[in-house]
């Protein structure tokens, strides 16, 4: 299986890239480490005629401590969020997460940005970050801007980015307690993505593939903050989901995972911190 | 467009499609074709070689992305003087393959591995090896021939 035929540009600095995205309006898509966007396009699911490679941009692939947060370069490979000693002392989740997406070759080549801006609700990394309450720094032709990852996740592969704007940074803020996380992801081979997933840090639990974007699950949110136990807030985790039925899994089965992977999630970050 | 690799330690400059796959370009314009096309889908590993000395699935990996970098396929893993890669020997002394289709792929993934982690525990491997999928042995000997590599028993 090829790609579709497209005319290959690569950008040297981040301002070229964004300047190529505006030259070539809808028909351009940037590629980063190319793990999610080529499959599709051998599946033809797209076929943009232009591709903007972001691949030799040093500047946006950097780990930097900034006291309340930690600032990461959305160019960031999966590998170097998984091995940073910066995260792993200060957002263990978010290094453990990096570390599951996909396998060696895969966390060698893809990027924390272009996990992002993909926008996909079966993957591992937004789910993280949604927990993680991060935020997301865009550059477009007309400046910069921050959004929150709370209302980031617009659809299906779908996300608050404006056409040309290219995700520059994601920066997550420090976790009062950093070992209250836990990560659980239940597939059926190890590099599937998750049939279901669940990343916790303190009371925020985030959902993976319960809608058509990463989930927080609010319902047991507001139990935890009104003194339910764990197992009484773990039941209400697929309150307010939209989970889909497919190949792998029923909806009432997603259901019932995101019930007991809540659970296990919320005892292991209990008992971690 | 034009592009120029470095392959197994050699200049190789091509005018390739824009689309043309790493994969393709070792196996079509470089006419090395140990690396192995299975499921063309970045899921099987059968086509694994190192990417600046990093383990990549290589029909997942334009040529024009690599252009101007270093690939090692399973070619380039012995000596000049025909000496086998020390994963390579593990494998034939542990029985690490039977049909041979995935060894290619396997022996580049561990090769990557065993530079990140030169003394991994069974577990390290198992997990070091997630994105490699043999059907013939049920893993068992490759992972004994990556810990053997590592622990330099087959020097």
């Amino acid at each position: 299986m090829i790609p579709p035929a497209f005319t290959y540009r690569r950008a040297s600095s981040a301002d070229e890239a964004i300047a190529l995205a505006a030259e070539y309006g809808d028909d351009a898509k940037y590629l980063a480490g190319g793990h999610s966007l080529l499959p599709l396009m051998k599946l033809r699911f797209a076929a943009p005629s232009v591709l903007i490679d972001l691949g030799r941009l040093p500047e946006l692939s950097y780990i930097r401590d900034e006291r309340t947060y930690v600032a990461i370069g959305a160019l960031t490979r999966h590998h170097d969020v998984q091995h940073s000693p910066v995260l792993a002392a200060q957002i263990p989740l978010l290094a453990h997460t990096a570390g599951r997406v996909g396998d060696p070759q895969i966390r060698h080549r893809g990027t924390i940005g272009g996990s992002v801006a993909h926008g996909d609700a079966a993957s591992d990394l937004p789910a993280a970050l949604l927990a993680l309450d991060a935020t997301f720094v865009a550059r477009g032709p007309s400046g910069t801007r921050s959004v929150q990852a709370a209302g980031f996740f617009k659809g299906i592969f779908e996300t608050d980015l404006e056409p040309g704007e290219l995700l520059t940074e994601i920066q997550v803020p420090k976790p009062a307690v950093p070992a209250a996380w836990s990560f659980q992801k239940f597939t059926k081979r190890a590099i599937d993505w998750a049939i279901v997933g669940v990343a916790v840090q303190g009371h925020a639990i985030a959902l993976i593939n319960m809608g058509t974007t990463p989930l927080r699950a609010t319902a047991a949110e507001a139990a935890l903050a009104s003194g339910a136990s764990i197992a009484d807030a773990a039941a209400l985790a697929a309150e307010g989901t939209s989970a889909g039925s497919d190949i792998h899994a029923t909806k009432a089965f997603r259901e019932h995972l995101a019930r007991v992977l809540v659970k296990r999630a919320l005892e292991e970050a209990g008992a971690r911190s | 467009m034009k592009v120029e690799l470095t392959v197994n330690g050699k200049d190789i400059t091509a005018d390739v499609e824009d689309r043309t796959l790493l994969v393709h370009f070792l196996r079509d314009v470089a006419d090395l074709t140990a690396t192995n096309i299975g499921c063309e889908t970045t899921s099987c590993g059968a086509c694994t070689v190192l990417l600046d000395g990093e383990s990549v699935k290589s029909c997942t990996v334009l040529a024009a992305q690599a252009d101007g970098r270093s690939v090692t396929t399973l070619e380039g893993l012995a000596s000049d003087a025909g000496e086998m890669h020390p994963v390579q020997k593990a494998f034939h002394e542990e029985h690490g393959l039977q049909c041979g289709y995935c060894t290619p792929g396997m022996v580049m993934a561990i090769v990557s591995l065993l530079r990140e982690n030169p003394s991994p525990t069974e577990e390290q491997v198992r997990a070091g090896l997630e994105g490699n999928i043999c059907r013939c042995t049920g893993y068992h000997n490759i992972v004994k021939a990556a810990l053997s590599a590592a622990s330099g028993v087959n020097p």
